[in-house]
């Protein structure tokens, strides 16, 4: 439904029939091969400055600092390929944090507080769905709103107060891995749930909607495909996923405030965009989004092992996000500045149009 | 905000288009007097409650505390009115100002207005990065901006790192530039409305200021109209930049302690907040930099009345998303009933 998504992507992205044969090999080899290297790269660069990159506690560490992220990024990615987007994921990673601080202050049971938590997610979610597809409304509009009311319902509940000394029963997954393994639980649960969204959005007939609407939501609604129902499902899954993902960063961090998660929403947009997903919808894989995961936190975690500034990790990330959009665009931008290049010098006509930035 | 919208003095072509255009004049001078009417009943309500609330002093509280935001709209307005966005800005604030308050510093007696010139050439530097990368790479600005929010985060903190600006380093004239009044009201919110009512007039009366509208509404038809829509955009993202350089040595001026948390970490989404809430269509083609500086001063005036009601502050937030939420909700019942009536009118006209 946006009017920001040109409409002749259609005609390019490949009508979404099963992801090997959708894909061809050249496509594979553009954007994800790339990144793999990347990943790589980072890989030996993260060696060659530290002899601790690939020790155990380190691994463990590197997924317990990106897990909660690399989780977001899962429906984050749906989203973004059916063509809309949803900033308000930290915020509601936020919320739940603070509800599961604030019940469990009122000394509830933990698994009561889980059903809240999980519940708080769907509402989330749905108002979110429901005010893009039923009002009609712009995700980015709503979801920048959300972003502001969930992070201050938060503020709301916690206040100034700080809610700590959770059982360690739970907070004890900030610190050992799954079953005596290096593997940090949030890792584990992303490993899992990048399976399950991996064979949902490339071999299920929802999966194939997906692409289809965010190609072009108007083929997919006169092909009967539900755009509305999906679209807020995809919210409301959403919502679900971000409320586990701040329950994980809670009892990590053994802390409910009301900044938890503050400002994740750009991360996890970040790493969805350089696993090679179009912002404009109808294109990029769950294979792509796990690399870009890796380079992500492999970057961060390569950096925090060297003298340089952690907090200066931001630099390299947005370098590679901007490779990400340019690089696929390469043939086109030099056949255009070519063109321009040789239109000034024949003086035919003055100043060359260009378009806007959406193509 | 009559003045921005007054009816263009053309002879009465065809008595449909004229009615319809009518409509169109009254439902957007709706949006914006629907925004000060909120505003209205906003003041009025927590000034019977708490009259502290409109007192002289808190009025030019609030005024100075909305300038810089409402200042950053106007330049964010030009972008997203070309059905674009501009989310660097707050990093262009952050490192802008450090590096413009850390003048006075480093050049002894350094003039006032020469380093506000610096605040605007370093946000013109970056805005014109970004405005060459959308335009001409012809990526999506959202991608663009969200990198260079992190990459110029990323080097302010490298460039600021654990030092701060101190207000004992900055003269007394620069630290008394949100102070200063002129017949009460702040010669920092006159300054500011000025620049914003010529930004207004530029983008509704200058060709190149129109065309931005004629891009957002249309990207492929404003180039198949023959508008250079590339150097428009870049235009655009370059005052935005510049703007918030602007932004920045205002800030600096105003909390004169500066390190790598200026503008916090929010800046840019409550910039962008207001500007939608001022009745600017995210993707593009219609409001004005008046509507967004009313939306600053809407979710300012909030702040403050919450303050002054007793109420938390914990509350700002949420309020301010769910007006949001609101103001856009409206819009679009708003133009979906007058859709509805132009094409009524157009089709009994038609027959």
């Amino acid at each position: 439904m946006e009017p920001d998504r040109d409409t002749s992507l259609a005609a390019t992205v490949d009508a979404p029939v099963g992801w090997r044969s959708r894909i061809p090999a050249r496509n594979m080899l553009r954007w994800e091969t790339g990144l793999g290297i990347v990943v790589l790269a980072i890989g030996v660069l993260g060696v060659s400055t530290s002899s601790e990159f690939l020790t155990g506690t380190n691994i463990f560490n590197l997924g317990l600092q990106s897990g909660e992220i690399a989780i977001m990024a899962l429906p984050m990615t749906l989203i973004i390929i059916s063509g809309e987007i949803d900033l308000s994921v930290a915020s509601i990673m936020g919320m739940a944090s603070a509800v599961l601080g604030y019940l469990f202050a009122k000394g509830w049971p933990m698994p009561a507080i889980f059903v809240v938590v999980l519940l708080v997610g769907v509402a989330a979610g749905a108002i979110n769905g429901l005010l893009i597809t039923r009002v009609g409304l712009p995700s980015l509009a709503v979801t920048i709103g959300t972003l502001g009311l969930y992070r201050g319902v938060a503020n709301i509940i916690l206040g100034p107060n700080t809610i700590s000394n959770f059982p360690t029963a739970y907070t004890n997954l900030g610190v050992n891995g799954v079953l005596g393994t290096n593997l940090s639980f949030s890792a584990a649960i992303f490993i899992v749930l990048a399976v399950i969204f991996g064979v949902v959005l490339h071999f299920t007939p929802v999966g194939r909607s997906i692409y289809a609407m965010g190609a072009s939501p108007e083929a997919a609604t006169f092909a009967g495909i539900r755009v509305k129902r999906i679209k807020t499902l995809l919210y409301i899954t959403s919502g679900v996923i971000c409320s586990l993902a701040g329950v994980l960063l809670t009892f990590r961090l053994s802390t409910a405030v009301n900044t938890n998660g503050l400002g994740l929403e750009l991360d996890v947009v970040a790493v969805v965009l350089l696993g090679g997903v179009s912002i404009f919808g109808g294109k990029g894989t769950i294979v792509g989004v796990v690399l870009g995961v890796l380079a992500f936190a492999g970057i961060s975690n390569a950096l925090l092992l060297t003298n340089f500034n952690q907090e200066a990790a931001s630099i390299p990330v947005g370098i590679l996000l901007l490779i990400s959009v340019f690089v696929p665009n390469m043939a086109q931008l030099t056949r255009r500045l070519r063109d321009a290049v040789t239109r000034r010098r024949h003086a035919a006509p003055p100043a060359p149009a260009m378009g806007s930035g959406h193509d | 905000m009559s003045t921005t919208l007054a009816p263009p003095r053309e002879p009465p072509e065809a008595p449909a288009d004229l009615s319809s255009r009518r409509l169109t004049e009254r439902v957007f001078r709706v949006r914006e007097t629907g925004i000060i009417a909120v505003l209205g009943l906003f003041v009025l309500i927590t000034a019977v409650i708490q009259p502290r609330f409109v007192s002289s002093s808190n009025i030019q509280f609030i005024l100075v505390d909305t300038s810089v935001y409402a200042l950053v709209a106007l330049g964010e307005t030009m972008v997203i009115i070309s059905r674009n966005v501009d989310l660097s800005v707050q990093s262009v604030l952050a490192l802008s100002a450090y590096l413009s308050a850390g003048l006075f510093g480093h050049v002894h007696g350094i003039p006032i207005p020469v380093v506000f010139l610096v605040g605007f050439g370093i946000g013109v530097a970056f805005g014109a990065a970004n405005g060459l990368m959308v335009s001409l790479g012809r990526v999506p600005s959202l991608v663009v901006t969200l990198a260079t929010l992190y990459i110029i985060q990323g080097i302010d903190i490298l460039i600021v790192g654990g030092n701060e600006v101190v207000a004992s380093s900055l003269p007394s004239g620069f630290t008394a530039i949100p102070n200063v009044t002129v017949l009460g009201i702040p010669w920092l919110a006159i300054a500011v409305a000025a620049v914003i009512g010529i930004g207004a007039y530029y983008l509704r009366t200058f060709r190149s200021g129109r065309e931005l509208y004629a891009i957002g509404s249309n990207p492929e038809g404003a180039q198949l109209a023959g508008i250079p829509v590339a150097r428009r955009v870049f235009t655009a993202f370059t005052l935005c930049g510049g703007i918030a350089g602007v932004g920045g040595v205002l800030w600096a001026a105003q909390y004169q302690t500066i390190n790598t948390s200026a503008g916090g970490n929010n800046f840019s989404l409550i910039v962008i907040a207001s500007v939608v809430v001022g009745g600017v269509a995210i993707f593009g083609g219609s409001g004005s930099p008046v509507g967004a500086a009313i939306g600053a001063l809407l979710l300012g005036t909030i702040n403050v009345a919450l303050d002054v009601l007793g109420i938390s502050s914990f509350w700002d937030q949420a309020i301010a998303g769910f007006l949001l939420l609101v103001a856009i909700t409206l819009d679009r019942l708003i133009s979906l009933r007058l859709a509805a009536a132009l094409r009524k009118r157009s089709a009994h006209d038609g027959t």
